[in-house]
Formats: C-alpha cells, sequence, structure tokens
C-alpha cells in the first residue's frame, strides 16, 4: 500500500476518533484545523496526492461525523462560535458534490423541527449563496465521460433539482425564502450560466468538457413545469452571450442537444415563449430539428397541432425560426400544407374548439407571411385545395364566429397563393381578432427587438391615422375657432342643434288600412316608405282596425322586398310585424306557422317568422302590458329617440323630487306592480305547436334535418323562447312535453349552434314547466335529458355548449332541491 | 350645449294659417307695442304684447289671405295687402280701425310690396305690376303710378317674388331690389328704370330676402335648400358672397334683426332659424311650429315672431340685445 495513502487514512481515522469522543474545545478545534490542510487554501497545504486521496476516500465519511456531532453543546465548547465557522468551512470550501449530497442527506434524515435541522438548513442556504452550486454542476461537467458514476450523477441531478420540494417537505412551517421554487430556480439559471461560462472558459483553453449534466438539470427543471423561472433567467443571458461569439453558440447548441428526449418538449416549449424573436430563437437552438427526431416532432407537430394555448408572438418565434434558415425551410412548406390541410378538414371545424382554430389560423397566416412567392407556387394546388374545402365548410356553419375565421383567412390566403386571380372580398366588420389576424399576415420585420415581442405592431400602425386625423380636425376647427374669438363684443352661444333632422314629407297614412294599400300598390316611394314608419304606431293605437286585417297586413309584411334603401327597412318592418301579431294573436301566429312551413319562401323570411313569434310572445307575456300600451315599449332592436330620452328628464325630475323632499322616514315602496294575467296564455298554443311538428317533413326546398340547419338553429332557439314565455300557463306541461321530445330527436346533431338550442330549449323547459308537474309528468324524459346533459357537460368542443349544460344541470339540482322537502322522509 | 329654448309665449286665436307679421309701436314702451298678423282668412288681428291678447280685428280683404302688412313711420297707419288685390291703409289712431284708403292690384301673385317713407307725407310703394314679370311704383299718397320696371326682353326672370325698396345714404337715388321666380335677385335704378346688377344666387324662386344697408349685404332665402348670402359693392354690382346650406329645402321668409346681429328664416320644414348675420354660425334651431313657417319679425327691441301655418304665433326673445 502506498504510504502516502495509509498516512491520510491513519490521520483521518485518529480526527474522527478525536472528534467523536473529546470533549475538549481546543483539542477539537486543532484536529479539524489539522484536517483543513487537506482541502488546500491554508499557509501549509498537504500533498496534491494527500488532498486528492482525501477528497476521493474521506470527505464524506468525515463530513458525516461533523454532522453527527451538531449540538448546541457541542459548538459551544470554544467561544464566538469558532467552532461552528470552522465547522462551515468544510462544507463550504471542500468539493461541493459531496457537501450537497452529505447535506441533503443530513437534511432528509433529520426529523421534526430541531436545532441541528434549521442549523444545516442554514448552512445549505450560504452554500448556495456562495454559490456552491456552480462548483457542483461544475464538477459533473469537467469529469470525462467515462469516469463519471451514472448512479451518483442521477442522485446529485435529482437533489440538485429537487431541493425545493424536498426543503419544503423536510422544512415544512420553517421553511426559508432562499429554497422558494421563485427564489431558487433564478439563482439555478445563475448558476446554470456561470457553469457555461467556465466550459467555455476551459474549451478556449483546450480542455475538454461537456454539458450535458447542465443540459439534465435545465431539461429536468423544465419538466417539473418551472421553465418560466428558470429559463427566464437563462434565455436573456444567453441571447447576450450567443450574440458575438461562435464558441457560446456552439456551446448552447451542445446545451440544448444534450437535453433528453423525455424533457425536449418542456425545453423547446419554454424557449418558444421566452425567446423575444426567431432570430434569438434560432441562435439559441441552431438546427436543432434537422438533428433531433423529438425535437422536429414537437416544433413541427406539438405545438402546431395538438396545443393551441400558446400566445400569438411564441407562435411566430417559432414559424420564424423555421424560416430563418434555408435548410429549415422545407419543414415550414410542410408545416404550412399540413397546417391548411388540418384548416380545411370540415371534420376539424365540426369537432375542434374555436380557440384551436383560431390558433391554427393565426398559424397558416404567420406561414404565409414567411413564404416567397415561388415556394407557394409549387404546392399551389394542394394548398388551394384545402382552402377552398376549408372556406366552404367554414362559410355554411351557423356559427358566425367560425364564418368571420374563414372570410378573413380566406381573403389573405388566396391573395398569396393565387395572386393574380381576381381578389376575393368578403363583407366583414372590422374588429379586434381580424385586425390581428390581418396584421399577422403582414411581412414581419427582420431583426427582433426586446421590446418586438412585448408589443405586437398592430397598436402603433392603428393609431397613427388616428393621430393624423385629429390633427386635421383641429386643424379644420381652428378658422371657426379664431372666428369666434372676434366675435367677443357678442359671443352669441349656439343652443343644440342635434335635432335639426331631415323632415320627412306628411305623406303618412292615418288609417291601417291606407298603410296596407300603400304597401302593396303604391309607386310613390315615399308613401311606401312613410306607410311603413307609421305603420307600427297606427296597429297599437288601432287594434279593432288591426283586427280586421290582421292576416292581411302579416301577409303584406312577410313578403314586403326592400325596393328602395330604406334606413332600418328590416327594423321596421319586424316591429310592424310584432305589432300586428301582438294585436292579433291566434290568426296572425296560425298564418305565419303555416307559412314557416310552407314552399317558396326563403331562409331569411322563415327567420323572419321565427324571430317575430318569439318577440310577439314576449310582447303579449310582458306583465302590465294591457295598463300601458305604448307603440315604443315593443322589444324592438332599435327604439326611436324620443324613447331613449324620456327616462332623461324622468331622472332630472326624481332627483329634484328626491333632493327637495325631507323624509323622516323610509318604508317600502307603496305601490308594487299591478298583476295582470298573462295574455300569452290563451294564445300559446298557436305559436308552439304547429312549429314543432312539421320539422322532420323535408320539403323540396326546405330540409330542416339536411343542410339547412341554421333555421333548425333558430327553430330551437324561437321554441326555447317561446317555452320560457309560456311561464305560468295551462299549456306549460304539454308544451314541455313536446319541447323535451324533440330534444330528444335531435340531441346528438352534428352543429353546434343547433345544440345550443337544444340546451336552452331544456333550460326553458326546466325553468317554466311547474316542478310537481315534471316529476309526475314527465320523469322518464327527465332522467334521459340529465344523462345527455352531463355527457355535453364533459365532453361537448362547443365552449358555449358546455356552460349551457351546466347550467341546465344547476336547474335540474335546484329542482330537486326543491322537491326534496316535500317528499316525505 | 344648452337645449334649445321655448318660446317666450304663444299667441292663438288667428283661427288660421298666419301669413303676415308685423311689429309696431315699440319706441313708446313695451306696453303700447303691438304685433300685428295677417291670416289666409283674410283678417288682420292686432296683439298687445303686454295682455298677450287680440285688442282688434281688421276686417277688410274680403276673406282672402292677408300677404303683407306694414305700418308707416309717419303715424299709426297700416297698410295690408291682400290676395284679393286690394292694398288696403288703414287709420289705427286712437283706437279707430278703418280703411281710409286702398290701391287696387293688378297681380295675383304672392309678391310682397315694399315701401320707401321718404318725408313726412310722401312715400313710395312698389308692388308687383300687371304684366306677369312688371313692378310698378307707385307715389303716394296720390296713388300716382311713377314708373313700371320691366325687365329686358330677353331676360325672362319670370315673376317678381319679394321686393325691397332701399335708399342708401351714399345715393339718394332709390333702390329696389327684387328676387324672381327663376332665382335671380335683381338691383333696379328705380329713376333711370334700368337694373343696375342680377346675380342668379338660387335655382329656385325666391321667397324672401332681406338688405343690410349699413353692411351693403344682403340674404336671400328660395324653395330649395340653401340661403344664398351676396353683398353690395360701390359700383352697385351685386356679388354672391356664399351659400349657406340648410337640412330641408324651403324658406319662406328672411329677415336681419334691427340691431344687424341676428338672422332668422321661416323654414317650410316647420322650423325657424337664427344664424349670427355676420359669420352666418347656426345659432338655433327653433322646432316648435307643427307645420310649415310662413313669415318672421323682429321687434325694434330684439323680439322675434314667427307665424304658421299651424294658425299659431311664436314669440321668442332670443340673445337679447343689450
Amino acid at each position: 500500500m502506498d504510504p502516502v495513502l495509509s498516512s491520510v487514512r491513519l490521520t483521518v481515522r485518529e480526527a474522527v476518533h478525536t472528534l467523536s469522543s473529546s470533549e475538549d474545545g481546543g483539542c477539537i478545534f486543532s484536529t479539524l484545523e489539522f484536517l483543513k490542510r487537506y482541502l488546500g487554501e491554508t499557509e501549509n497545504p498537504a500533498l496534491p496526492a494527500e488532498q486528492e486521496e482525501f477528497a476521493r476516500l474521506h470527505f464524506s465519511a468525515l463530513l458525516r461525523c461533523l454532522v453527527s456531532k451538531l449540538s448546541p453543546d457541542w459548538l459551544g465548547l470554544l467561544p464566538d462560535g469558532q467552532l461552528e465557522e470552522l465547522w462551515a468551512s468544510f462544507f463550504l470550501e471542500g468539493p461541493a458534490d459531496q457537501a450537497f449530497l452529505v447535506l441533503m442527506e443530513a437534511l432528509e434524515d433529520t426529523p421534526g423541527p430541531s436545532f441541528r435541522l434549521m442549523k444545516m438548513a442554514r448552512l445549505l442556504a450560504r452554500f448556495l449563496k456562495a454559490g456552491r452550486m456552480a462548483a457542483v454542476m461544475e464538477g459533473q461537467c469537467r469529469q470525462q465521460a467515462e469516469l463519471a458514476f451514472p448512479l451518483l450523477q442521477e442522485a446529485l441531478l435529482v437533489r440538485v433539482v429537487g431541493l425545493p420540494d424536498r426543503l419544503a417537505n423536510c422544512l415544512q412551517h420553517e421553511n426559508l425564502a432562499e429554497f422558494f421554487p421563485q427564489r431558487y430556480y433564478p439563482l439555478l439559471g445563475e448558476e446554470a450560466v456561470r457553469v457555461l461560462q467556465a466550459v467555455v472558459d476551459s474549451l478556449r483553453g483546450g480542455l475538454d468538457c461537456s454539458v450535458s449534466f447542465v443540459s439534465q438539470v435545465v431539461g429536468k427543471a423544465c419538466v417539473y413545469g418551472r421553465q418560466k423561472e428558470i429559463l427566464g433567467v437563462l434565455v436573456p443571458r444567453l441571447t447576450a452571450l450567443t450574440r458575438g461569439s461562435c464558441l457560446w453558440q456552439r456551446v448552447c447548441w451542445r446545451l440544448v442537444e444534450c437535453v433528453p428526449d423525455r424533457a425536449m418538449e418542456a425545453v423547446l416549449t419554454g424557449l418558444v415563449e421566452t425567446a423575444p424573436g426567431p432570430h434569438t430563437l434560432s441562435r439559441l437552438l441552431g438546427n436543432l430539428v434537422l438533428k433531433s427526431k423529438k425535437a422536429r416532432f414537437v416544433m413541427t407537430q406539438k405545438l402546431l397541432f395538438l396545443q393551441y394555448r400558446h400566445s400569438t408572438p411564441a407562435l411566430q418565434s417559432l414559424l420564424g425560426y423555421l424560416a430563418v434558415d434555408s435548410q429549415r425551410r422545407p419543414l415550414l412548406v410542410q408545416a404550412l400544407k399540413e397546417l391548411m390541410e388540418t384548416w380545411g378538414s370540415s371534420s376539424a371545424i365540426r369537432h375542434a374548439p374555436l380557440d384551436q382554430q383560431r390558433y391554427v389560423s393565426r398559424a397558416v397566416l404567420i406561414c404565409l407571411a414567411h413564404l416567397a412567392d415561388a415556394e407557394l407556387q409549387d404546392s399551389r394546388d394542394e394548398l388551394l385545395a384545402s382552402l377552398m374545402a376549408g372556406v366552404k365548410c367554414r362559410l355554411d356553419s351557423s356559427l358566425p364566429a367560425v364564418r368571420r375565421l374563414g372570410m378573413i383567412v380566406a381573403e389573405v390566403a388566396s391573395a398569396r397563393i393565387h395572386p393574380e386571380g381576381p381578389p376575393l372580398k368578403f363583407q366583414y366588420e372590422e374588429d379586434e381578432l381580424s385586425c390581428e389576424l390581418l396584421a399577422l399576415a403582414a411581412p414581419q420585420p427582420a431583426a427582433d427587438s426586446p421590446s418586438e415581442a412585448g408589443s405586437p405592431v398592430t397598436p402603433d400602425a392603428a393609431e397613427t391615422p388616428d393621430k393624423q386625423t385629429e390633427e386635421g380636425g383641429v386643424l379644420q376647427v381652428r378658422p371657426q375657432g379664431s372666428d369666434s374669438e372676434l366675435d367677443s363684443d357678442d359671443e352669441f352661444v349656439p343652443y343644440d342643434m342635434s335635432g335639426d333632422q331631415e323632415l320627412k314629407s306628411g305623406k303618412a297614412p292615418m288609417y291601417v288600412r291606407d298603410c296596407v294599400e300603400a304597401l302593396t300598390t303604391s309607386e310613390d316611394w315615399e308613401r311606401w316608405e312613410a306607410a311603413l314608419r307609421a305603420l307600427e304606431g297606427l296597429v297599437f293605437r288601432n287594434p279593432a282596425a288591426t283586427r280586421e286585417v290582421s292576416v292581411e297586413l302579416a301577409q303584406v309584411l312577410l313578403l314586403l322586398e326592400e325596393k328602395t334603401s330604406v334606413a332600418g327597412f328590416e327594423g321596421l318592418r319586424q316591429r310592424a310585424l310584432v305589432a300586428v301579431t301582438a294585436t292579433a294573436p291566434a290568426p296572425v301566429a296560425e298564418y305565419l306557422t303555416s307559412q314557416f312551413y310552407a314552399v317558396n319562401y326563403s331562409l331569411r323570411q322563415r327567420m323572419d317568422i321565427l324571430d317575430v313569434l318569439a318577440l310577439a310572445a314576449q310582447e303579449l307575456s310582458r306583465p302590465g302590458r294591457l295598463g300601458s300600451t305604448s307603440p315604443c315599449g315593443s322589444p324592438g332592436p332599435t327604439c326611436p329617440p324620443s324613447c331613449a330620452r324620456a327616462p332623461t328628464w324622468r331622472a332630472v325630475v326624481d332627483e329634484r323630487i328626491r333632493r327637495k323632499t325631507r323624509r323622516f322616514s323610509q318604508g317600502p315602496p307603496r305601490k308594487g306592480l299591478a298583476g295582470s294575467p298573462n295574455e300569452f296564455n290563451a294564445v300559446a298554443g298557436y305559436f308552439f305547436f304547429p312549429l314543432i311538428q312539421g320539422f322532420d317533413r323535408p320539403l323540396v326546398t326546405f330540409d330542416l334535418l339536411g343542410d339547412d340547419q341554421l333555421v333548425l338553429g333558430r327553430l330551437a332557439h324561437t321554441l326555447g323562447a317561446l317555452m320560457y314565455l309560456a311561464v305560468n300557463t295551462t299549456v306549460a306541461v304539454s308544451m314541455g312535453k313536446a319541447l323535451l321530445e324533440f330534444v330528444w330527436a335531435l340531441r346528438f346533431h352534428g352543429d353546434a349552434y343547433v345544440r345550443r338550442g337544444l340546451l336552452s330549449a331544456v333550460s326553458s323547459v326546466l325553468l317554466s314547466v311547474p316542478a310537481e308537474r315534471l316529476l309526475e309528468d314527465l320523469p322518464d324524459e327527465l332522467l334521459e335529458a340529465r344523462a345527455w346533459l352531463a355527457d355535453v357537460a364533459e365532453k361537448d368542443p362547443d365552449d358555449d355548449c358546455r356552460m349551457l349544460a351546466v347550467k341546465a344541470l344547476l336547474l335540474l339540482e335546484k329542482l330537486r332541491d326543491k322537491l326534496l322537502p316535500l317528499t316525505p322522509p | 350645449m344648452a337645449a334649445p329654448p321655448d318660446p317666450q309665449f304663444v299667441l292663438r286665436g288667428t283661427q288660421s294659417a298666419v301669413h303676415a307679421l308685423h311689429f309696431c309701436g315699440g319706441a313708446q314702451g313695451r306696453e303700447h307695442q303691438r304685433l300685428l298678423s295677417g291670416s289666409l282668412s283674410g283678417l288682420v288681428h292686432i296683439w298687445s304684447l303686454q295682455t298677450r291678447r287680440a285688442i282688434a280685428t281688421l276686417d277688410g280683404h274680403g276673406g282672402q289671405c292677408v300677404i303683407w302688412l306694414q305700418t308707416l313711420p309717419q303715424g299709426p297707419q297700416l297698410l295690408s295687402q291682400g290676395r284679393d288685390l286690394k292694398l288696403c291703409l288703414w287709420d289705427l289712431a286712437e283706437g279707430r280701425n278703418a280703411v281710409v284708403d286702398s290701391v287696387d292690384l293688378e297681380s295675383v301673385g304672392f309678391c310682397r310690396g315694399s315701401i320707401l317713407a321718404r318725408g313726412q307725407q310722401r312715400w313710395m310703394l312698389a308692388v308687383p305690376g300687371r304684366g306677369s314679370d312688371e313692378i310698378q311704383i307707385l307715389e303716394m299718397p296720390s296713388k300716382t303710378s311713377v314708373c313700371t320696371l320691366k325687365p329686358e326682353a330677353d331676360a325672362k326672370p319670370g315673376m317678381p317674388m319679394c321686393l325691397e325698396l332701399r335708399q342708401t345714404d351714399s345715393s339718394p337715388r332709390p333702390r329696389l331690389l327684387a328676387g324672381y321666380e327663376d332665382g335671380s335677385v335683381a338691383l333696379w335704378d328705380v329713376s333711370e328704370r334700368k337694373v343696375c346688377s342680377r346675380i342668379a344666387c338660387h335655382t329656385e324662386p325666391v321667397m324672401g330676402l332681406d338688405f343690410d344697408s349699413q353692411k351693403a349685404r344682403g340674404v336671400s332665402g328660395s324653395a330649395e335648400k340653401a340661403l344664398a348670402v351676396w353683398s353690395l359693392d360701390e359700383q352697385q354690382a351685386l356679388q354672391v358672397r356664399g351659400t349657406h346650406q340648410l337640412t330641408n329645402p324651403g324658406i319662406s321668409d328672411v329677415k336681419i334683426r334691427p340691431d344687424r346681429k341676428l338672422l332668422a328664416t321661416a323654414g317650410w320644414d316647420h322650423r325657424v332659424r337664427v344664424f349670427h348675420w355676420r359669420t352666418m354660425k347656426p345659432l338655433a334651431v327653433l322646432a316648435f311650429h307643427s307645420a310649415a313657417v310662413h313669415c318672421v319679425a323682429f321687434a325694434a327691441d330684439g323680439l322675434l315672431a314667427a307665424g304658421s301655418k299651424d294658425r299659431r304665433i311664436s314669440v321668442w326673445s332670443l340673445y337679447p340685445p343689450s
């Protein structure tokens, strides 16, 4: 045996013995001082061979011995904490990996809150603060691959990354702030950068080094879900460091490459979200997607098709990364093809949530912005086919949001894919989404600045013209302003002149019959328009005269076409029709419902019929309707300005009365709403049953169960509304029964809008039909509905459907709660 | 911005549409101030602005519409022009109300006359003449025809629609501003019987005009949707200064307040519009009447009256002169 090594072993054994048995502070101190020689950094250090031997074989044992001696009495053997300082220095200055492992092991073994536990926790905090974690990782990086001991490395890795969890378990309420994940992982990030710095330095010095341990640490931290904390520190530092240095870039690429496959997704997701732009991402990743299969899958499939939670800047970074390098561009083309395929697939449109459709649309537009025309031309047919299929499916959809999405993407994409053709142009109103999507389609600026990721370009672009017009407005105003300054001798302040509207000619008919005549035969368009405008008021003022011609009038209004451009034509016609229906409910409702299933009507007219029926039912069931039959009380979409102005003067008067009146006590308001019978009661059947009967009989031009699902959706909504308005009526029970049957027949309809209608119909049944009658007459239907609702609430792809189902379930629960007290125990 | 004002008071009781308004007697104070109104049924009502009641009714036009009322400066004498082709001169002094004289007219149009009182006794009257495009100038009270103003043969301006006799301080010669059916405004030199200047400011007949001789600026309203402001330069030439667009077509009368600060227009759209006269800035739209407004009048103290087809006379106090 080598004499040097045996001498070290002897010394250590003696020292351990002294430490464990001696009660003499001076003796212990000198023993420890002597042992410190082996750690170096003293005046007369031991021989290097001795140091190495000590570190390799005896250090852990010594540390364990030191840990076991830790107690208040032992530390008190020497004054002023000399012993404690010396004790700690072994952990802080000795080989970091062993010190860390021993510390962690001791922490986990020490039970409960105790002096020793807290001492060691503080020591660990000092250990972290002194930057020893970098030493732990650096030690692993410097080891040659063949010398590395995988089991030890694994243990170290688990403890380095899992430190916050472990410490939280040990210390529980006594946990120190340094070990909170919010503090620890940024620190780990900083230490990783220091390790990488050391690696770069030693590579410069010609020494071989491996970054795989750091990769594993980063990967594991990301798998633990701490991307934001650790990458939030790492990415900005690496961004700065890789800017000028090829070596740093190589190290960085190597760092990501060495991330184990199972952590690759977590790391890449974090990087894509944290990186400020595609160029930075490209510097950090290099051609990783070409080298690693897993990385390629994550970047081109998982992030694009399987997830949709990422923000638009992240998506831009990701697709921009693919576009930056010519070797990666084929991947971008491939991604666009697949995206378009998904975008155009009718099954995806039906089953994917709206958010995911938006996400895919964004990705498509970003891809289009990055690709050059030549690249698009190569796969033009394929792209066009998918595009057209998608546009068709989307425009057929009964959800407005889906239709809009189709229009926006189709406009942009067709302009790029098929630039020589006539431009596609849809009529849609601009909103936040369309602005955002159109901005995405514009080519991106070349360089990415840190501010770019934070603030998208759109608001700036939108604000500039506003400012210009504002300035223009100011310029226009100024001459007038200066003019009025000259008027200072006679300052005449203008009165409000907003009431100065164009005067309609006084050709309005005075009788309902005249209106009918004017609307059918008049070639005088002013009179025609005046008749249309006057009709609603006339109908409300002359109910008897209206009843005489009600069906004729309803027919005229239903078939009325907008021959001249009358502002608010639809609203006027609808309000007049509602007024007629509310005045003579039975005959008109009978007529309208029969026309709903008649041939030769447009979808628009059929939907008008549904709207009118619902609005008229609402008008009829409005409480207090008999007392005040005011024409502007009708629930029309627009209200005449006089009606809007009335409450303001009322508010002013009320306020004045309140201010000038002194009240000694405030009792409850004297006058409640006068009760009156629900007028809808007598006629609800005329509205409801003819509508619900014919939905499954297709006509030549009208097939509710086929293509005309939009009308079916409207029908379901209208039936729900009628059901809801029939609350407290005698027919409610049979209506509810019929409606539940209707819902049951259509419950698996593929269109989300129809399903929404059905769900709201179920809710209105639950609200309108008395609870006792529901349980007595419809128990089976209720049970079936409940199972269906639970299924929808869980699995339906449409957000609104799920929400409506949950609401209906809540209503069912309430119903049960209401009935439980009634049942005998 | 303040809500549109309400009328100070409303005079009801003419029982037919009001076609002419005229204030008189304001100089002696409010209690002597009278408002005269001429109605479609041929009656002239004299209203006291203090009691706000009609104090007398003059019936001299045989049930035909009274279209113009004017008092003479030299005494309580009233001129009323009716569509019965008569122009009556009433004596209103000391509560009398009798026709003292009348002039037979020869035009059945709606053109209102105009007077120019030069001396204490003699005054000049312009009324539409026998021919459809003629204007007759009479010397009053002798009723002698001074001249007939007939446009040149090739001009064809149509009927005269409104007249305004003026005598500016710079020149002693009387001038006549006339608005014609073709939308033009002509300035006649009465003594020379020739047109000094003529401008086409409207495309529809001129329904009313008023002239501010101090600023040498006038305004005219027509059946179309715009007011025209024009000016008269040193060479007695008319120039269009600008047009002011309105919301609705049809102006039946325009009046400038005596202090030359406000302009009021009577609109077919039931509304009286008030403008700042110098800048033509719109100040108020008075929407009180429920039928076309036929005439507006200003009192010496700034009170504004408007008479309408809805048989009411509204009286407004806007921007009182300081």
